[in-house]
């Protein structure tokens, strides 16, 4: 089942040249910090392992252009943008993933669990599919206070074959919760296709279905195509009709992880998808809507300026006191567990 | 006090209680509706509370557990019930990296004010996937607090302090306990996790037990009793936190130790409790530490195949004996 036309006329709020040249400014920033993370990890200041969302800025940028201050976000572990685009700052985010005190989350969990509950971020994951009944029960809390609230999980494609998805699903059509499921198909688990594991081919919006859910296949590089479908979602959602299943098609420019050169993946698809640049489509839509070129430079040098200061402010920032390894873990802010 | 009431009726009561109390608190898991669970242990609830506080759910262990997760950040303080305890290897994604692990990996960002309860343990004949106890899978993670009562009045008092926890609280309900009976918990009762009990006071052997192994270290007490052997029963009553002062001030008094334990002898939670003993207790010991366990074999059917394997009186009987004639 797809959404009808009828039902969503009205519901996605027509995003002017204003506000979408803020959100080119918000991808150049995620585009840019990505590319300084991926710097930081080769010259050793980044350790452990990082999953870049270069390639899939539009995705967050534009569900998060269409959500609300109070509404829920979780991600994966690949989820540096969806920190960067409901509010966390580059600085705190490079300074997590430099083990840095003043990190997101006080350098206890790096780059694959950056969170801003503050922004509504409540987490990043690093069991592929596990936040996908957490954004479920968000969703839950939010239809039992009656707040107007919606949830939305993002996830990648591999996570539709796991079974907290199809649970997920499940449990938020019977009953009926304002939660968003949001993949992100890049068309690649870590090395191998989706494709090949997977007997249909929209592996999220083709198993809706059977849920009775919703389902949009959505253009993810196109910032200004996500944010309407997620703002048609979102509505959906906040008027009790329940929960849509989104798949975007997006793909990713570095590799999977650390320095994967992802050798997998056929040169001209990459080709093509770089083509398809999330930031070339919005720099194409903005210059016809007749937005100078040196506005769109401007914007670009004002987030290359941001990343830099947050690379230089990250790097200077001081490391954690061996101390707090033994705080944060109850909730009076200790760790104690024996007399 | 009048009537006594069962361990089974202590636990829709100890919830009801809180759900009086509080309107964050909302329950949900298998059958718990109108059914009102299948031990009855949610009887009554969904009468009192309606649809909108108790949900029944589909058969989705990793749904439950992340649900809950995903309300108890956002404002609520649900209580998740898994009916058996084996389930949790359904689950355990949200036992053992999720739920424990989200509010220290964001730096104290988030916080998960969540129960998870479930039916314990053995001695029904249940068989292998329906009896084991397993509060030791969860002893192996940090982050988890174990609340494990073994009267009525306890699970009405640490349900309380469980729901009221800030911190995540998996609630184990013994099988075997649930149509003991005892005395109803006076009203406002809190125990607070973490605090043992002496169940029974003695001078010559301290015997360490939690939940159904309770009444068996009683039972066992009472029998050594008639020979002149007075044992002290400390009824632990939560693993995490735990209450080593209270058994390291007994085996200060009687020097021998004791410990009653459901799990295996492999990884069974008595090895943390002997381990701090041999720790910080070493100079209080006249013998060696003893644990009664059960047998490193899954759970068989027949009762005389599972007597065989779990804890029963007569083997912590016999472990009195050796220790006090060592
Ligand atoms: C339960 C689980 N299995 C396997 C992994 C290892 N793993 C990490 S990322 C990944 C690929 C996930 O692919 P997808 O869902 O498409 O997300 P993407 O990385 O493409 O964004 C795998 C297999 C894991 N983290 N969790
Ligand atoms: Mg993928």
């Amino acid at each position: 089942m797809t959404v009808r036309e009828e039902e969503n006329a009205g519901t996605a709020p027509a995003i002017g040249r204003d506000e979408l040249l803020t959100l080119y400014e918000q991808m150049e920033v995620i585009r840019r910090t990505e590319k300084a993370a991926h710097d930081l990890f080769l010259s050793g200041l980044v350790k452990g392992t990082t999953h870049l969302a270069a390639g899939h800025e539009a995705v967050a940028v534009g569900a998060s252009a269409a959500l609300q201050p109070g509404d829920y976000v979780f991600a994966t572990y690949r989820g540096h943008h969806h920190a960067i685009a409901r509010g966390a700052a580059p600085a705190e985010c490079l300074a997590e993933l430099m083990s840095k005190g003043t990190g997101l989350c006080k350098a206890k969990g790096g780059s694959m669990h950056l969170t801003k509950a503050s922004a509504g971020m409540l987490g990043s994951y690093a069991i592929v599919g596990a936040h996908l009944p957490m954004a479920v029960g968000a969703a839950w809390s939010a239809k039992l206070r009656d707040s107007g609230e919606v949830a939305v999980a993002f996830f990648g494609d591999g996570a539709t074959n796991i079974g907290a998805f199809h649970e997920a699903l499940n449990l938020a059509a019977i009953w009926s919760l304002p939660v968003l499921f949001v993949c992100e198909n890049n068309l690649y688990m870590e090395y191998t296709p989706i494709g090949a594991v997977t007997p249909v081919g929209r592996p999220a919006a083709d198993r809706a279905p059977a849920y009775g859910l919703p389902a949009e296949v959505v253009d993810g590089n196109d910032v200004v195509l996500v944010a309407e479908a997620v703002a048609r979602a979102a509505a959906r959602a906040r008027a009790g009709a329940g929960p849509t299943v989104l798949e975007t098609l997006t793909y990713r420019h570095f590799g999977h992880s650390r320095t994967d050169p992802a050798k997998y993946r056929p040169a001209e698809e990459l080709q093509q998808w770089l083509q398809r640049d999330p930031l070339n489509l919005a720099r194409q839509r903005l210059t016809s809507a007749g937005v100078p070129e040196a506005a769109l430079t401007a914007a670009a040098d004002r987030a290359a300026a941001v990343v830099a200061a947050a690379v230089e402010e990250a790097k200077a920032a001081p490391p954690p006191d061996p101390e707090d390894a033994f705080t944060d873990m109850w909730a009076d802010g200790g760790s104690a567990w024996r007399t | 006090m009048a009537d006594l009431i069962t361990y089974r009726e202590a636990v829709a009561e100890g919830i009801a209680r809180e759900m009086r109390r509080d309107p964050a608190v909302v329950c949900l898991g298998e059958d718990i509706g109108a059914a009102g669970g299948v031990f009855k242990t949610a009887a009554g609830l969904f009468a009192e509370f309606g649809p909108e506080r108790v949900w029944d759910t589909p058969i989705s262990e990793q749904a439950i557990l992340g649900a809950a997760m995903g309300a108890a950040m956002t404002g609520m303080r649900p209580v998740a019930e898994i009916m058996f305890s084996d389930f949790f290897a359904c689950c355990w994604d949200y036992l053992a990296n999720e739920i424990p692990k989200v509010r220290y990996m964001t730096g104290g960002q988030v916080t998960v004010p969540l129960v998870v309860r479930t039916a314990n343990g053995g001695g029904l004949g249940f068989g292998a996937q329906h009896s084991q106890a397993v509060e030791n899978w969860a002893l192996a993670i940090p982050g988890l607090k174990i609340a494990a009562p073994a009267t009525p009045a306890d699970v009405v008092g640490m349900m309380a302090a469980a729901i009221r926890s800030d911190d995540p609280v998996v609630f184990f309900e013994h099988k075997g306990l649930f149509a003991s009976k005892g005395a109803p918990a006076p009203e406002g009762h809190v125990v607070p996790l973490g605090q043992a009990a002496v169940a029974r006071e003695g001078s010559d052997i301290t015997l360490v037990a939690l939940a159904a192994t309770v009444p068996l270290a009683m039972a066992a007490a009472e029998q050594v009793a008639a020979d002149g052997i007075s044992a002290e029963v400390i009824d632990l009553r939560s693993l995490i936190p735990l209450d080593m002062a209270t058994v390291l001030g007994s085996i200060a008094r009687t020097s021998r130790l004791v410990i009653v334990e459901e799990n295996p002898y492999q990884g069974g939670w008595g090895g943390t409790v002997a381990s701090i003993v041999a720790d910080d207790g070493f100079e209080s010991l006249d013998a060696p530490v003893q644990r009664v366990t059960a047998a490193c074999v899954p759970l068989p059917f027949a009762d005389v195949l599972e007597q065989a394997v779990i804890p029963t009186t007569d083997k912590v009987v016999a472990a009195i004996r050796r220790l006090t004639s060592y």
